[in-house]
């Protein structure tokens, strides 16, 4: 496919384009490990913060942020699953479909801070749940459901339509065939893509401004009706917030490495889950 | 039987959650920011000062806010679409089955980075390099907020437009070269014009998504609600405001409603544009 020299120029150009977007992002995310790696050490991770931040650990913010992952996973799992359910295995072609489908596209397109006005109007004002684990988890849930939805879908639709005919033509009822010949098959392709949603909720920083996310608080929570320190909003206020940003750089660099394994992390696992399943069932 | 009813029901609940929390979005932030319209009233909006806190006479205007949302979108945009559509023409149409098999998940990574993180990042790394470059007084704009904003956008558009440039039937492409059009012709005026629909729906998304992006904005734009179309001085977005004030004003004074108008604001404006995305894409999916 040897062209004119114009043509290998331009060529030249779009590959050296591409690469420059894969550089940037190595270069990011080398800069975020060389200078956050000297912070990570087991005090890091074990420890409470002093000095508002500016010394000792991050274990309360750390610990926010596993609370609230898995308070947004018990409500979001069910709740996506379920609609994917629905959408592939019940739903025809009609107004409600089209209504919930339209939701759901506008749903995945409101802004973060937008979820944080409604987690703050709809559960911390109005239900007074207050500035609390539940509130910031409800709303971090109706945040992710749109992915959860459409990956929980995708992993039900790719299950061969053979499967299902072979079991109804046996005599199972609906919910059998779907319940033995369907999710067994589709269940690491859902729980991968609500991973990746999960993920995402991890990171984010402007719905739990409003719904939990505390300053400053060296402790772990009692209960879901506590507020608690958040990983990247910690990282927000010591960026941003402290009074001598330039002395706590290494421990902004630590909670910024900390969080990026956690968030990377989980989308590596999600991605390694579905290349190991996508080798164990061929159709 | 009266099993599978009860799991149908059950399904068709969760389902109609979606709907439930959409309808109850624009429900609460209706709510919260109608007090406004009766006073001061809706025409306030239209100020050109946003000074919600003063000894005299306090001004929410959010057009500074909305320029400032505009010129940040529209100044990422312009480095957004050439770097997402041509690298997707690379990785589509020229990259070979392994390398692209190397790009797509480098990419993806890129779009999974928190947005704090990125901000951190700008605001440690970028800033300064702005400010040298240009040797201003301080590197937090917003030029710097459009860099970082186009880096959050650039996975999105890419991956929307990669698909659309797939989706080009390949009788199209062997129908231009069985002419005698060069590799380079076929790309640029036969798969490239197929797709374009599918990358201006690409481009669409991308916009909603840097119009809502707060954090990253928030921590490098320089937060000065001016009117300005000068990509060197500081400004300040609907979302950061948002964001930066909320924590501190008294629940349902003029300012908090003021504040919850932005977010409709920026839900109609988000929700406008995702309804055309879809509605494009929609129609370019019929014509396949």
């Amino acid at each position: 496919m040897s062209g004119s020299f114009s043509e290998n120029l331009i060529y030249g150009l779009l590959r050296a384009i591409t690469y420059a977007i894969v550089l940037l992002v190595g270069y990011i995310l080398f800069d975020i490990v060389i200078k956050g790696l000297p912070v990570l050490n087991w005090e890091f991770v074990s420890g409470y913060p002093h000095q508002s931040g500016a010394s000792g650990g991050i274990l309360p913010a750390i610990a926010g942020t596993f609370y609230l992952v898995l308070g947004t996973i018990s409500v979001a799992l069910p709740l996506g699953v379920g609609s994917a359910i629905y959408l592939s295995e019940y739903a025809f072609q009609g107004k409600f479909t089209t209504i919930i489908r339209m939701a759901i596209i506008t749903l995945a397109g409101v802004p973060s801070i937008v979820y944080g006005l409604f987690g703050l109007g709809l559960f911390v004002l109005f239900f007074r749940f207050g500035a609390s684990i539940l509130s910031g988890s409800l709303t971090l849930a109706c945040m992710v459901l749109p992915t959860i939805i459409v990956a929980s879908e995708e992993a039900l639709r790719a299950v061969p339509k053979g499967y299902r005919e072979a079991s109804l033509a046996l005599g199972a009822t609906k919910w059998e065939t779907i319940r033995t010949n369907v999710l067994p098959y589709s269940l690491s392709g859902m729980i991968t893509g609500s991973i990746l949603g999960v993920g995402r909720a991890a990171g984010e920083t402007a719905p739990i401004l409003l719904t939990v996310a505390a300053f400053f608080l060296p402790k772990l929570p009692n209960s879901i009706f506590d507020q608690v320190m958040a990983l990247p909003y910690h990282l927000y206020i010591l960026a941003t917030q402290h009074p001598d940003a330039e002395k706590v750089r290494p421990m902004q660099y630590g909670t910024a490495l900390v969080l990026l394994l956690l968030v990377l992390g989980l989308s590596l696992g999600a991605i390694f889950i579905r290349a190991h399943y996508r080798k164990k069932y061929k159709w | 039987m009266w099993k599978n009813r009860a799991v149908q029901t059950l399904l068709i609940g969760a389902a109609s959650t979606s709907v439930l929390i959409v309808v109850l979005i624009f429900l609460f932030l209706g709510k919260e920011a109608a007090p406004f319209a009766l006073t001061p009233g809706l025409s306030a909006l239209f100020d050109s000062k946003w000074i919600p806190v003063s000894f005299q006479r306090e001004r929410f205007g959010i057009l500074p806010l909305l320029s400032g949302s505009a010129l940040v979108t529209l100044l990422a945009m312009l480095i957004t679409i050439p770097f997402s559509v041509l690298g997707a023409i690379y990785i589509a149409e020229l990259a070979k089955p392994l390398e692209r098999e190397i790009l797509k998940p480098f990419i993806e990574i890129l779009a999974s980075i928190p947005s704090v993180v990125l901000g951190f990042f700008g605001l440690v790394v970028l800033a300064p390099l702005v400010k040298s470059f240009f040797g201003l007084n301080t590197g937090l704009n917003a030029l710097t907020g459009a860099i970082l904003l186009s880096i959050m956008a650039i996975p999105t558009v890419i991956s929307i437009s990669e698909d659309a440039l797939n989706s080009v039937p390949h009788v199209y492409k062997r129908a231009s070269l069985a002419l005698g059009a060069s590799q380079l012709q076929t790309i640029f005026r036969v798969t490239v014009p197929a797709a374009l629909p599918g990358i201006i729906a690409a481009v669409m998304l991308g916009v909603g998504r840097v119009i809502g992006e707060t954090m990253a904005v928030m921590m490098v734009t320089g937060n000065a609600a001016i009117i300005t179309a000068n990509p060197l001085d500081p400004v300040r977005t609907m979302t950061a405001t948002i964001a930066a004030e909320m924590g501190e004003v008294p629940f349902g004074s003029v300012h908090y409603q003021a504040l919850f108008c932005i977010g409709v604001v920026l839900l109609l404006v988000t929700f406008g544009l995702n309804v055309i995305g879809q509605q494009v894409l929609r129609r370019y999916g019929m014509r396949q």
